[in-house]
C-alpha cells in the first residue's frame, strides 16, 4: 500500500508497509543514504533524522507514526548550495574521523540549536549523549557546536 | 628501539593468519590501465628495493612478472594528479596525509591531488593497512615516485628549451627558467604524449625540516562529503538490479547444519534461499522482505560444548603449549640470566594481569555489495586488506585473481577489526545464486558476534628491583593475548619474555595496537607496584630505570603538561602515569581520577607523544585525542561476555562503549621530532591509557586494579581492597 512521506520539503510516495522502519525507507527507496545503520536498536544516533525539527531514531521509527510529519535528512540541510552553520562547524573543527556518525551527529546538533540556540557545555554533552563516535572525536563535536552556537555566526534554526 | 622489523610484520601477518575462518565449507564448483588513465605522465615502479616487500608487487606471481608494471601516479594534461595506493581510508585521515606528501615532492597543491585507494584492478599490491605501517612506509614510497615525477619533467622541459637542468625549478605544478622566465605547467609539458617514467635510484627527498606542505594542517579530504551525507560507505552503494541479502547465523560457534526447512521462506514472493554446505542465506527485493524470510527459515544446528567466560583465564593457561623456544615459533626475548637476576635481587615481585575479550564496534558494521559479470565478480566492502579479500574470493569461488575485483570505499572505521572478507565471500555467494547484485550489511548483532575479537589473556610478571630501585630482572609471560610491545622500553640486565599462543574459545584477531595495550597495561601497572615496593614516586622510578632518550621526553613531556605532583592525591582524588613504546613512536599518559563511593570519574588526561616528524598536526591531534578515548572504554567497561559457543552481550545496549558522558577533559601534548623520519600514529597513542588511570585509582583508594576492563561495575567493595593505601609495599624481602 503506498504511503505519502515528506521528505526534505517534497512529497513522496512509498510503496512500503506502515510497519517498514523510516532507515530503510530512507536509504533502500529513496536512495538517501546519508542516514546511517548503526545498530537497530536505537542506542547510536547514526540514523537521526528530524521529525517535524524533533530529534527521532529512524531506525525504530514505523512509517505509520512519520506519515503526515516534516522528515528532515542529512540531505536536507544545505539551502542553496550553502551549508548549514553545523555543518560548516563541523568541517571547520574536523569532527570526525571515519565520519560514519557525523550524519546522526549533525542531526542531533540542530535539533539541540533548535530547541536551545545557546546550550552549555552540560547540555550540549546531555543533548548528544545518545550518539556514539567510536573513533572518539567527541571533543571536536563538543567544539563544533559550540562553533555553530556562537552569535557570530549568524545561527538560523 | 622498538623501531619495527620484518619480524614485526610477519607477527602482524601472522596474527591475520590466526584469524580462525568462518564455516561455510561451500560446494562450488591486467589491467586496461594505461587506456583507462589517457595520455600525460604515468610514473611506475621497477621492484627492485627492500622497500616494495611490503606495499609493492609481493607473493603474488603473477605480479612479480615484469610486464605487470605497477603505476603509482599519474599526472594528466589538465595538471591533475592521481596517485595510487592499495592503502584504505577508515579514519585515520591518510586520504590526506599521503596527498600532502605527494604535494610536497611533485611542488603541486595539495588540492590538485586525487588518491585512488584500495581498488585492486587499479592500485599496486598491498599487504593491508595495519600495524601504523602507512606512514612510515606508503608515505617514503609516494614521495619517492613523486619526487621521481618532478625530476623526470625537469629533463623534459630542459630538453624541450635546449637549457641545462640545474638552471630549472619545479614549483607551483610546473617547471620555470630562471633565466628566461619561461614557464610551462606540468599539463603542458605532458601534453599529448604517453610518458611512462620508471623511477631510477632514489631520488632526493625533501627532508621534514623543509617541509611546506607536509608538515601542515591541511584539511581533510572531502570533509564536505562526509558533512552533507553524500560520501558513499560500501554499505551505501546501489547498484541496478540491487537485491538485500541475509545470512543465517548457526545457533553457537563450530556448530554444524543438521537438518533446514525453507520452504515458509520460499513461499514469500522474490525471495530467493541459497543452501550451500553449513551456509545458509536469503535475498530479497527489500531488506524487510529479506529479514522476514530468514525469520521464516527452519533449521537445527549441533554444536559442540564449549569454554565459558568463568573458566576462561585458567583455561587460556592451561591450554599454553610449551614448545615455544622453535625457530619461527612465537616470540622470546633473553637477555642476562632471569634466574641469576632474581635470586640477586634485594626485592621480587610476581603479579598476574587479565585481559577481556573486547570488540571493535566499528559504527560501520561489515557491509559488501557484489556484482557477478561474465564470470567476473566485483565487489565494495569496507576492508583493511584489498587484496586478501580479493584471495579470498578468489579462492572461494575458485577462479583466478584477475576476476576478482574489490573496491574499498572510505569505510566507517576498522581499528584492526576489519582484516577478513566475510561479508564481501558471503554477498558474492548471494550474489552468485540470485544472478543479480547484492547488498549485505551485518547487524550489529553478527559485527558483535562473527566479527572477531581483542583477544583475552593473562599476563605474569615477576620482577627483581634493588633498594635504590634499579631494576634488574624482568619476567614476563603472555598467555593468548599476542606478542606486540612484550618488551619493555626500561634498561634490565635480566629479562626472559615469552608469549604462549593457546587454542583460543573464540575468533581473535587484530585490535588497535594489536596485544600491545594489554602488554602495556600488564607492564606498566607493574611498574607502578615496584615504585610503591622501593617506596619511589612513579615518574622518578620510572626515570631511574630509563635510558632511550625518546622514551624520557615524552615522559616528561606528559608530567610537565600534567603537572606531576604539583597537587597531593587524596582518598578521592589520585593521579596515575605510563609510559609506551612502540612501531616507532613514544607515549606517556597521566590521568586523574576522582573517586565517589564506588564510582570512579576520569577527570582528566594529558598525553604527549611523539612520530617523529609530523605529517599532519591538526590529523594527528584527533587520533591521538581518538585513541584516548577508546582507551577509556577497554580501561573501564568495555568486555564480551559468552558462555558455551555464545556471545551473551551481542547488543550496544548490553555493550557498553564511551559516550559523551563519558569523557575527560583531554590535552594532547605534540612532540615534534623533524629530524626524525614519521612512523605511525594509529595504534601506539592507546596503549598506556588503561595503566594510567589504573594507576591513578591506586594513587586514591589503595585498590590495585589487575584486570581489565577494570571497573565494569564500579569500584570493588571496601572488603576486596587488598593494599590499603598506609599499609606498607606488597613486595617479597629476600
Amino acid at each position: 500500500m503506498p504511503v505519502l512521506l515528506s521528505v526534505n520539503g517534497a512529497e513522496h510516495r512509498v510503496d512500503a508497509s506502515p510497519d517498514s522502519k523510516l532507515l530503510y525507507v530512507l536509504r533502500d527507496s529513496l536512495g538517501l543514504t546519508g542516514t546511517k545503520y548503526g545498530c537497530g536498536e536505537g542506542m547510536c544516533g547514526a540514523c537521526t533524522v528530524l521529525l517535524d525539527g524533533k530529534p527521532a531514531r529512524s531506525c525504530q521509527a514505523p512509517l505509520s507514526v512519520v506519515v503526515g510529519k516534516k522528515i528532515t535528512t542529512i540531505e536536507g540541510l544545505e539551502e542553496n548550495g550553502r551549508l548549514h552553520p553545523v555543518q560548516e562547524a563541523f568541517v571547520a573543527a574536523e569532527a570526525f574521523q571515519c565520519a560514519y556518525c557525523t550524519s546522526g551527529m549533525i542531526m542531533a546538533a540542530v535539533a539541540l540549536l533548535r530547541r536551545n540556540p545557546q546550550p552549555s557545555q552540560e547540555e550540549i554533552i546531555h543533548a548528544l549523549d545518545g550518539n556514539l563516535c567510536r573513533c572518539g572525536t567527541y571533543p571536536r563535536i563538543v567544539a563544533a557546536v559550540r562553533q555553530a552556537a556562537t552569535p557570530a555566526k549568524g545561527l538560523v534554526g | 628501539m622498538n623501531e619495527p622489523t620484518t619480524n614485526d610484520l610477519l607477527l602482524e601477518e601472522n596474527e591475520h593468519a590466526a584469524i580462525r575462518p568462518l564455516r561455510y565449507n561451500f560446494a562450488l564448483g591486467r589491467r586496461e590501465f594505461f587506456k583507462l588513465l589517457g595520455s600525460g605522465m604515468v610514473v611506475c615502479l621497477c621492484v627492485r628495493s627492500a622497500r616494495t616487500q611490503e606495499s609493492g608487487a609481493h607473493r603474488h606471481s603473477e605480479d612479480e612478472l615484469p610486464q605487470s608494471i605497477q603505476a603509482w601516479l599519474h599526472i594528466a594534461e589538465d595538471g591533475r594528479v592521481t596517485v595510487y595506493t592499495g592503502k584504505v581510508e577508515v579514519g585515520q585521515n591518510i586520504r590526506t596525509s599521503l596527498a600532502q606528501q605527494v604535494a610536497e615532492e611533485l611542488r603541486v597543491a595539495a588540492g590538485s591531488i586525487e588518491l585512488i585507494m584500495g581498488d585492486t584492478a587499479l592500485t599496486p599490491y598491498d599487504m593491508g593497512t595495519f600495524g601504523s605501517r602507512t606512514t612510515p612506509t606508503m608515505g617514503p614510497q609516494l614521495r619517492n615516485v613523486s619526487a621521481a615525477a618532478r625530476e623526470a619533467l625537469i629533463d623534459l622541459a630542459a630538453e624541450r628549451w635546449h637549457v641545462d637542468r640545474s638552471l630549472l625549478v619545479a614549483a607551483d605544478g610546473g617547471i620555470s627558467d630562471r633565466h628566461s622566465h619561461r614557464s610551462f605547467t606540468y599539463g603542458e609539458l605532458t601534453k599529448g604524449q604517453e610518458l611512462v617514467q620508471m623511477i631510477g635510484d632514489d631520488p632526493a627527498l625533501e627532508p621534514p625540516s623543509r617541509w611546506r606542505i607536509a608538515g601542515t594542517a591541511v584539511p581533510k579530504v572531502d570533509g564536505r562529503a562526509f558533512v552533507t551525507g553524500k560520501h558513499q560507505y560500501s554499505s551505501d552503494v546501489i547498484r541496478p538490479g540491487m537485491l538485500h541479502g541475509r545470512v543465517l547465523r548457526p545457533s553457537a560457534f563450530r556448530a554444524t547444519l543438521q537438518s533446514l526447512d525453507p520452504s515458509g521462506a520460499k513461499q514469500i514472493p522474490g525471495v530467493t534461499v541459497v543452501r550451500d554446505g553449513d551456509f545458509v542465506g536469503v535475498t530479497a527485493p527489500d531488506l524487510g522482505t529479506a529479514t522476514k524470510a530468514l525469520e521464516a527459515i527452519h533449521a537445527e544446528w549441533t554444536a559442540p560444548s564449549q569454554t565459558s567466560e568463568a573458566t576462561l583465564f585458567e583455561d587460556v593457561r592451561k591450554a599454553a603449549t610449551g614448545e615455544t623456544d622453535n625457530p619461527g615459533g612465537p616470540p622470546r626475548f633473553t637477555s642476562g640470566s632471569i634466574e641469576q637476576g632474581l635470586s640477586s635481587a634485594d626485592q621480587t615481585l610476581a603479579q598476574s594481569y587479565r585481559v577481556s575479550y573486547i570488540a571493535h564496534v566499528p559504527l560501520e558494521p561489515r557491509a559488501a555489495v557484489a556484482e557477478w559479470q561474465d564470470g567476473k565478480l566485483t565487489v565494495w566492502t569496507g576492508t583493511q586488506r584489498p587484496f586478501g579479500v580479493r584471495d579470498e574470493l578468489a579462492q572461494a569461488f575458485r577462479i583466478p585473481t584477475d576476476k576478482v575485483r574489490v573496491l574499498v570505499p572510505d569505510t566507517g572505521a576498522a581499528y584492526g577489526g576489519k582484516h577478513t572478507g566475510d561479508a564481501a565471500v558471503e554477498a558474492a555467494r548471494l550474489a552468485k545464486a540470485a544472478g543479480q547484485p547484492v547488498k549485505l550489511v551485518w547487524t550489529r548483532e553478527e559485527e558483535f558476534t562473527w566479527a572477531y575479537f581483542r583477544p583475552a589473556g593473562v599476563i605474569d610478571v615477576k620482577s627483581g628491583i634493588r633498594h635504590d630501585g634499579s631494576l634488574i630482572a624482568w619476567r614476563f609471560d603472555n598467555y593468548n593475548s599476542g606478542p606486540s610491545g612484550l618488551r619493555p622500553p626500561y634498561s634490565i640486565a635480566h629479562q626472559a619474555i615469552e608469549f604462549h599462543p593457546t587454542d583460543p574459545p573464540l575468533r581473535q584477531g587484530s585490535y588497535r595496537g594489536l596485544a600491545a595495550p594489554a602488554n602495556h597495561f600488564a607492564r606498566e601497572v607493574h611498574m607502578d607496584e615496584l615504585a610503591q615496593v622501593v617506596g619511589m614516586d612513579p615518574l622518578e622510578f620510572r626515570r631511574k630505570n630509563l635510558s632511550d632518550a625518546r622514551a624520557r621526553a615524552v615522559l616528561e613531556a606528559a608530567a610537565q603538561k600534567f603537572g606531576w605532583k604539583r597537587e597531593k592525591s587524596s582518598p578521592t582524588r589520585g593521579f596515575g602515569i605510563a609510559l609506551g613504546a612502540e612501531k616507532g613512536s613514544y607515549v606517556a599518559t597521566c590521568a586523574e581520577v576522582e573517586i565517589a563511593g564506588r564510582e570512579v570519574q576520569v577527570k582528566r588526561v594529558v598525553e604527549a607523544f611523539e612520530c617523529g616528524a609530523v605529517v599532519n598536526p591538526n590529523g594527528l591531534e584527533n587520533q591521538v585525542a581518538g585513541a584516548i578515548v577508546m582507551g577509556l572504554g577497554g580501561a573501564l567497561f568495555e568486555a564480551i561476555h559468552f558462555d558455551n559457543g555464545r556471545i551473551l552481550n551481542p547488543h550496544l545496549v548490553a555493550y557498553r562503549v564511551p559516550r559523551f558522558s563519558d569523557l575527560p577533559k583531554i590535552e594532547v601534548e605534540i612532540v615534534n621530532r623533524r629530524d626524525l623520519a614519521p612512523a605511525g600514529a594509529g595504534e601506539t597513542p592507546i596503549m598506556a591509557v588503561a595503566p594510567a588511570i589504573g594507576n591513578a585509582i591506586f594513587d586514591a583508594t589503595g585498590i590495585r586494579l589487575r584486570s581489565l576492563p577494570m571497573i565494569p561495575d564500579g569500584l570493588p567493595p571496601a572488603k576486596a581492597r587488598e593494599t590499603p593505601r598506609s599499609k606498607p609495599p606488597a613486595g617479597h624481602d629476600r
